[in-house]
């Protein structure tokens, strides 16, 4: 915001339009902890998040142990696929949490 | 002292059976068709009237539409308004639902994964087949994070499509999870009441105000399980 030789008028209004962003700025971050109801919410959706990868990795190994008939390498290497995801996740969760999208 | 469970337990009102597969009419389902009942209901009778000036109920029906009109116009854009009809249902059904839950001696269906888990999926086939009707062969790129170097692809596209399958889960589980610990935790809290006599006030008062908390719950992960269906939307629409 680099306002070298506006108009003052502008410069007010651009002020005025500050103030007014700033008082509704509030609402925006409120909006985001609704969405996660605080501490407990967010720690319910991280684990959530996190253990729902693990269990689609582990569960997509098994079957595909159980069609190759491989077991158990394959649910090994999933699982830490999974962890990943799971990870991937949480990540990208809490990347949208931050900022919201435009 | 009754279990905390207890309020879980499916009990078949009209026991039908169809080539050997159960499909009794149960507690749950009957609370799923006064949740589609009440819902319908309402917002029929709260739009019927159509008037200039709303009323009390018109207003409530025309803060959700609103409210959802909204979250669909933020998370989607423009382009989501087609998709309004079956996101204001889930959210509609989902409320209706964890609202209805909180009447004493009533049935919580959202409380059980199967349930949870039965919309999760259908949500995610569904934004699946949009994605692939949008895009065509193209949806595969969406498993390609933008500026993955060519070395990672073998690490990341099974971690990513890890993660785009585990999303019916947690979508499920969220809201599953949260639904039944709270009423366990208000069965538990309560259960107090009469063990602890005179005393028995303590837990009385933290009950009052768990019932709050859940009430706040329930609007809240009808919400998230709406934002998230919209995301899900969203992604199969614009691709990252």
């Amino acid at each position: 915001m680099s306002e070298p030789e506006k108009p003052t008028s502008l410069e007010d209004l651009n002020r005025r339009l500050k103030d007014v962003r700033s008082k509704h700025a509030p609402d925006e971050p409120e909006k985001d902890g609704a969405g996660s109801s605080g501490g407990l919410g967010l720690g319910f959706r991280v684990a959530i998040d996190l253990v729902a990868g693990v269990a689609v990795g582990v569960f997509v190994g098994w079957l595909l142990d159980r069609w190759l008939g491989t077991t158990p390498w394959l649910m090994v290497l999933f699982f830490f696929l999974g962890a990943g995801a799971g990870f991937t996740n949480v990540l990208r969760a809490e990347r949208a949490s931050r900022n919201p999208p435009e | 002292m009754a279990s905390p469970l207890e309020q879980f337990e499916i009990k078949p009102i009209i026991p039908i059976e169809i080539g050997g597969v159960d499909v009794s009419f149960t507690n749950s389902s009957l609370w799923m068709t006064i949740a589609v009942v009440v819902a319908g209901g309402t917002l029929a009778i709260a739009a019927g009237r159509g008037a200039m000036v709303p009323g009390r109920l018109q207003t409530v029906a025309e803060l959700f539409y609103e409210f959802i009109a909204g979250l669909i116009k933020e998370t989607i854009g423009a382009q989501g308004r087609k998709y309004f009809p079956i996101i204001f249902t889930v959210f509609a059904f989902v409320l209706t639902g964890n609202l209805l839950g909180m009447i004493p001696y009533s049935f919580t269906f959202t409380s059980h994964i199967i349930v949870t888990f039965a919309m999760a999926i259908v949500i995610f086939i569904a934004v699946t087949v949009l994605g692939f009707v949008k895009h065509g062969m193209h949806f595969f790129t969406f498993f390609v994070p933008p500026g993955t170097p060519l070395v990672m692809y073998p690490l990341m596209i099974p971690i990513e499509i890890l993660s785009y399958l585990s999303r019916p889960i947690s979508l499920a589980v969220r809201l599953f999870a949260n639904m039944m610990a709270g009423h366990i935790l208000l069965k538990v809290i309560a259960g107090f009441v009469a063990a602890m006599g005179v005393f028995g006030i303590l837990p009385l008062a933290l009950v009052v105000a768990l019932t709050g908390l859940e009430l706040i719950i329930a609007f809240l992960q009808a919400y998230v399980f709406t934002i998230l269906t919209c995301l899900y939307i969203n992604d199969a629409l614009h691709l990252h």
